[in-house]
């Protein structure tokens, strides 16, 4: 319990670079939960997010993935198929992302806060690994891989709303689908009075893998041949029991 | 009930699983066939990547060719001899063909290089099964059988190498059986298959085997050649999800018991017409897939599945 308070402190503490900050307890927040573990019966997790505030404001949540290169590729009809011909990759996109708020976010942050912050699907900070690629070129992409990752379900904004209670506590329910990338994530907590923001708060969400699942997917990743091979006798074993179950049987 | 996939890292309703490897394990006891090209669409169709669906099915089919090649090894239909030679061509063919899965995939083409395949050669042994079967039940209908020759001589019986396979009762030269074994362990890397459904019609039709060994010495050598996918596959991607395999297995088991009972009260004409039109109905699916308009025409691919 302790560990926890002196873990909430530590993380208060850790604002972000160029939020001013003021008082410290202007703001307080952390999860129910700091892992989410995917085990063998994994279908998804919800986590709470909870704080309090001091004074007038709103709240913006985003919850941010882990960070990695896409690659986007555009299908187009070729000798009667639909074949991939272009592709472009992006640097740096988040696998997951999802933001909160009190209000809808024009009404809440100025647009210079919501871009620097990376507030809302439209300011994540992603950009083409070729430098080359013509700024409408890069947008359209972008806009396929917003597509396909909220149809993944990974990416979403608005649907998550911020419930405050007398003005002072608030709580939102972070939801991660059953086919989030394992990593740290990063959940930003802003608190803003007239467009910008008072406090700033990071806490880390680590998702992982326990269990035998995860011993498995070890396995196959750092002992590759090892896992081949035990799979071809478990192959083999159990094809031999099914003949011989065949046999009993029929 | 839920299962989390470990290496395909999705999660699959465990009474799906179950029965798709039995609805697939029924078919192919009914018909004496893998199944994997029905298997590999479907666990694509239900969101396995394309990698792990290939990956695991490899593993599985290890699994159902060891049991299904027991009972022809005890009748003694399996020539050792000449599924050792069409191993070795199997086994050069799958290494090369999941290197060629590898390039492929990098250059974004693998789903196509997939669908592709799969119309193709589908296609092509549908129709060719689908044309026997109707003859031979018209024939059966009208006139007695024709005395046939027991093999006809074309040029690819003046090739150099020439082995003494005993138990096919043949003289042939090993180029063919290599060839043949090559290119069937190709299209099992690529197509995630054992590769059954072209290597039997390419003993029968091309090599001239007696029938009797032809699915018997199909099974022996299809084990090779998926254990060496299989064991390619986990080393080069970490794409082989032996929980899914297992699952899918435990379900074939159960569904090849009841669909081989059921084959008896078919005939055999019969049977290949069902047969045939069933891998059409896969063929022009995946044949639609290919030419109707993608409700997206954006599609991503994570950085490291390069």
């Amino acid at each position: 319990m302790a560990g926890r308070f002196i873990l909430l402190l530590t993380l208060a503490a850790g604002l972000i670079g160029d939020v001013p900050a003021r008082a410290q307890q202007d703001l307080v927040a952390d999860l129910s939960d700091h892992l989410v573990a995917i085990t063998t019966g994994f279908t998804g997790a919800d986590v709470l997010l909870f704080g309090a505030i001091e004074g007038e404001g709103q709240i913006v949540v985003t919850v941010t993935g882990p960070r990695g290169d896409v690659t986007v590729r555009r299908k187009e009809r070729v000798v009667g198929v639909w074949a991939n011909v272009e592709s472009v990759t992006f640097v740096n996109a988040p696998s997951f992302y999802a933001v909160a708020s009190t209000e809808p976010l024009e009404n809440v942050a100025n647009a210079d806060i919501r871009q620097r912050q990376q507030i809302g699907i439209e300011n994540i900070a992603m950009h083409p690994d070729d430098r080359e690629v013509d700024p409408g070129t890069a947008a359209i992409f972008r806009a396929g891989l917003v597509r396909n990752k909220r149809a993944a379900g990974l990416y979403s904004d608005a649907a998550l709303p911020i419930t405050v209670l007398s003005n002072r506590l608030f709580r939102t329910r972070i939801h991660l689908p059953a086919n989030v990338a394992i990593g740290t994530y990063t959940v930003a907590v802003y608190y803003l009075r007239d467009g910008s923001a008072v406090h700033a708060q990071t806490t880390p969400l680590v998702v992982s893998k326990t269990g035998i699942g995860a011993d498995i997917f070890l396995f196959a990743h750092t002992n590759s041949a090892a896992y081949g091979v035990l799979a071809i006798i478990v192959a083999v074993a159990a094809g031999w029991l099914a003949a011989w179950i065949g046999r009993k049987v029929g | 009930m839920h299962i989390y996939l470990p290496i395909a890292e999705i999660s699959v309703n465990i009474f799906l699983i179950l029965g798709m490897g039995g609805m697939v394990g029924f078919l192919s006891g009914l018909f004496g066939v893998g199944g994997g090209f029905l298997m590999t669409p479907l666990l694509i169709f239900i969101g396995v990547p394309p990698a792990v669906a290939v990956g695991t099915e490899a593993n599985q089919i290890v699994a159902s060719s060891v049991s299904g090649v027991i009972a022809h090894w005890r009748r003694g239909n399996v020539d050792f001899k000449m599924g050792g030679v069409l191993m070795v061509g199997g086994f050069l063919g799958s290494s090369f063909g999941v290197w060629a899965f590898a390039a492929l995939r990098e250059l974004g083409q693998i789903d196509l290089a997939i669908k592709l395949c799969y119309v193709i050669f589908l296609g092509i042994i549908g129709a060719l099964m689908l044309n026997e079967s109707v003859r031979s039940i018209l024939k059966a209908r009208s006139s007695a059988p024709r005395r046939k020759k027991l093999h006809q001589h074309t040029w690819f019986h003046g090739l150099p190498l020439k082995m003494r396979f005993r138990r096919s009762k043949l003289y042939i030269s090993a180029l063919l059986p290599l060839a043949i074994g090559f290119f069937v362990g190709v299209l099992a890397a690529l197509m995630g298959v054992g590769g059954g459904f072209i290597m039997v019609p390419a003993m029968i039709y091309l090599l001239g085997m007696p029938t009797g060994v032809v699915v018997g010495t199909s099974l022996f050598q299809i084990i090779f050649v998926t254990a060496n996918v299989t064991f390619l596959q986990a080393v080069n991607t970490q794409t082989v999800d032996v929980v899914l395999a297992i699952m899918l297995l435990a379900g074939a088991v159960v569904g090849a018991q009841i669909g081989s009972r059921f084959a008896g009260r078919l005939r055999g004409e019969e049977l290949r017409g069902l047969l045939a039109v069933m891998v059409l109905g896969v063929c022009s699916k995946l044949g639609y897939d290919l030419v109707a308009t993608p409700n997206d025409f954006f599609s991503i691919s994570l950085g490291d599945e390069h």
